[in-house]
């Protein structure tokens, strides 16, 4: 029972930082059917302006929560200024272009970023300080589930129930889930759909930045290349749970979490992407548009 | 006119004959390896350190009296040509061969010099059973074998830190999995229980469900096969964990991103790496006797290629003879001093002491463990 629980809360934490990073893949996914290739790397740019921000935060002297704190909000800053300049830059001029067009351009702004950050930072791995401390009170169960992890849930919580309120009870999401439904519609009825589309992406960005500080301080490491993998996993997760969907990307980045720590923790660890892609075509077969996805008809 | 130039080289020909002929009384050291084709760059240094060391020993009145004649030979690193080689070294008559280069050419040739009664060492052939087999006992080498890392490594947990209890993982790479293999073999054979054996996906999020495998199995020991970036990772978590478990690894984590990455949590780990060569004397005589010859860095198998030569030259000297029994018990029996350590050969062929040592990891350092 204890192993159940350990892999149990090993998967959670894991897929609540894909459910993070997946949201940003759904939303922008939901209002302009763009899957946002380069979105992983803001998550490792994020990571990256928090490691610099912490590092000077060291030499002020200042402790590990402020530290945390500050870090994360001006990542979150930095993610936010890139997301919206990636898609002034990448995607806007290709707004009415054929389909394939941006997708093209967000594969290339995910070249572009990772090799950005590889030149004017390095190829190597750096140790991220771990600025999540070890509570007193959860030591006896260190073990099961330790601080970061704790910390990484409550954030990430706290992180989408705020998503949901801004969604369903501001003036900002009902526009937003205006534009999601019909875009033409939407800015006949006098919302600036340009600006609704550029708000996806600086909360997306935000969220995924949020992702990237919380992940590189409970592992303790950072690289220009973590953003892909990261980035490869929670578009696995959105689509999981039906792209397009808000609370589907959160339940496709939970199955995902547990799929994978408990395919490594009871069967092997060598067959763990196997059974993770192997249940991702079996839900795509009983439902091709995910978990919680709607079946929109297309128009031919 | 053609026929003038066909006369001239016959003439010369048979010449060069008589004078092999003549010059009878020389010890012969055959040099195989690739000195052309795109591994040259293996073969090459070799050959260049078994000029200089034979320069350096006819200078100061050669091997039993005898100058040394080198006999070099090309194999292109490839099985086809090595066979040839080392029948054209038999032919010519080599008292003993430095080489070959690449395992594969080496294995092919082995045989010839075998029935010709030669005894052959090679500097940089690493595959295992070219001595473990038993079946070339003609056959050394200066470098440690491809498995050597992974029995340093079960040796030392076994015999210096007790352990009952071995989880083995790895990278799924070619160079981890095949260390962890060697490791998984070399636990079994010593009647050690491996509780777990598997590979993890580099550049995974985290490792907390390995982990926590590693926990229920109740390991003593974790010997990882693989790089730094994953073996950070582990350490990290393991501690995040609470988990005892002594973390053991190959040369691949043995690098100072390892220290800087993972911090605190690298400290009492222990990983194998090349012995630190640099307090050796010769080593940098070598290195400097190359360099003022060549004007530039040795390059591959350099030091490994002098030693051999060395190694052989000595054995002779030692034996008093070129009688195959005789210098192949000297080889085993005699320590030469060479640039890779004072070495002798155990039965198999292999150098004994040369390639690892164990390092451990003390604030943040890589302690070398004699």
């Amino acid at each position: 029972m204890e192993y159940f629980l350990e892999l149990f809360f090993g998967g959670l934490t894991r897929g609540s930082i894909y459910a993070l990073i997946a949201l940003g893949y759904t939303m922008v996914y939901g209002i302009i059917q763009l899957i946002n290739f380069a979105h992983g790397e803001i998550y490792m740019i994020g990571a990256f302006v928090a490691l610099i921000v912490a590092g000077v935060c060291t030499i002020y002297g200042l402790s590990g929560v402020s530290i945390l704190i500050l870090a994360g909000v001006v990542a979150v800053i930095y993610a936010c200024a890139y997301g919206y300049t990636l898609e002034k830059v990448a995607y806007r001029p290709l707004r009415n272009a054929p389909r394939l067009s941006p997708l093209i351009s967000a594969i290339g702004m995910s070249i572009f970023l990772q090799n950005y950050v590889l030149l004017a930072q390095t190829p190597d791995f750096l140790p991220f300080p771990r600025l999540i401390p070890d509570f007193d009170f959860m030591e006896p169960v260190a073990h099961i589930i330790g601080s970061p992890e704790l910390v990484i849930l409550i954030t990430t919580m706290v992180t989408m129930i705020l998503l949901t309120l801004l969604i369903k009870k501001t003036r900002v999401g009902k526009a937003m889930r205006a534009t999601q439904q019909d875009m033409n519609m939407a800015r006949l009825v006098g919302v600036n759909v340009d600006r609704i589309i550029s708000l996806t992406f600086v909360i997306g960005s935000a969220l995924a930045a949020i992702g990237g500080v919380l992940v590189a301080s409970y592992i303790g490491q950072v690289n220009f290349y973590i953003g892909f993998i990261a980035g490869v996993k929670a578009f696995t997760a959105a689509v999981l749970g039906g792209i397009g969907s808000i609370p589907g990307a959160v339940l496709g980045g939970f199955v995902l979490g547990w799929a994978e720590s408990f395919a490594a923790g009871y069967i092997s660890s060598d067959y763990e992407d196997v059974f993770t892609f192997g249940l991702l075509v079996l839900i795509l077969i009983l439902r091709p548009a995910g978990i919680l996805g709607k079946a929109r008809k297309q128009k031919v | 006119m053609k026929k003038l130039t066909i006369l001239i080289s016959t003439i010369a020909l048979a010449l060069s004959m008589t004078a092999t002929g003549f010059a009878a009384d020389t010890i012969k050291l055959g040099v195989a390896g690739p000195h052309s084709g795109d591994l040259a760059p293996y073969g090459i240094p070799a050959m260049k350190a078994a000029q200089l060391v034979v320069k350096k020993i006819n200078a100061h009145g050669g091997v039993l009296g005898k100058q040394v004649e080198l006999l070099i030979q090309d194999d292109q690193c490839k099985p086809e040509i090595a066979t040839n080689t080392a029948t054209k070294l038999v032919t010519d008559g080599a008292d003993v061969v430095l080489g070959h280069i690449c395992s594969g050419a080496t294995k092919a040739a082995l045989g010839i010099y075998k029935d010709a009664k030669i005894p052959v060492m090679s500097p940089s052939a690493t595959n295992p059973p070219l001595t473990q087999s038993g079946d070339y006992p003609n056959f050394f080498r200066t470098i440690a074998s491809d498995d050597m890392q992974a029995k340093m490594a079960v040796d030392f947990a076994i015999d210096k830190l007790h352990v009952k209890k071995v989880a083995v993982i790895h990278d799924k790479g070619d160079y981890g999995k095949g260390f962890a293999e060697f490791a998984k073999k070399f636990l079994d054979e010593a009647g050690v229980e491996v509780v777990l054996f598997e590979g993890i996906t580099p550049g995974a999020m985290d490792y907390s469900s390995i982990v926590q495998k590693i926990r229920r199995n109740k390991a003593d020991a974790l010997i990882f096969g693989g790089y730094h970036p994953e073996a950070s990772k582990l350490v990290s978590q393991m501690k995040r964990k609470r988990l005892k478990t002594v973390f053991i690894s190959d040369d691949g984590v043995k690098d100072d991103s390892f220290l800087k990455v993972a911090g605190d949590a690298a400290n009492g780990s222990y990983v194998t790496g090349p012995r630190d060569l640099s307090s050796i004397p010769l080593n940098a005589a070598a290195t400097a006797e190359f360099k003022a010859e060549y004007g530039a860095e040795p390059g591959a198998f350099f030091q490994e290629g002098y030693s051999a030569a060395l190694a052989l030259l000595n054995a002779i000297e030692k034996a008093g003879s070129t009688d195959y029994d005789a210098v192949t018990k000297a080889l085993r029996t005699e320590y030469v001093e060479t640039p890779v350590g004072n070495i002798k050969f155990d039965s198999k062929g292999d150098a004994e002491g040369v390639g690892f040592s164990v390092y451990k990891v003390e604030n943040g350092k890589f302690v070398e463990l004699k």
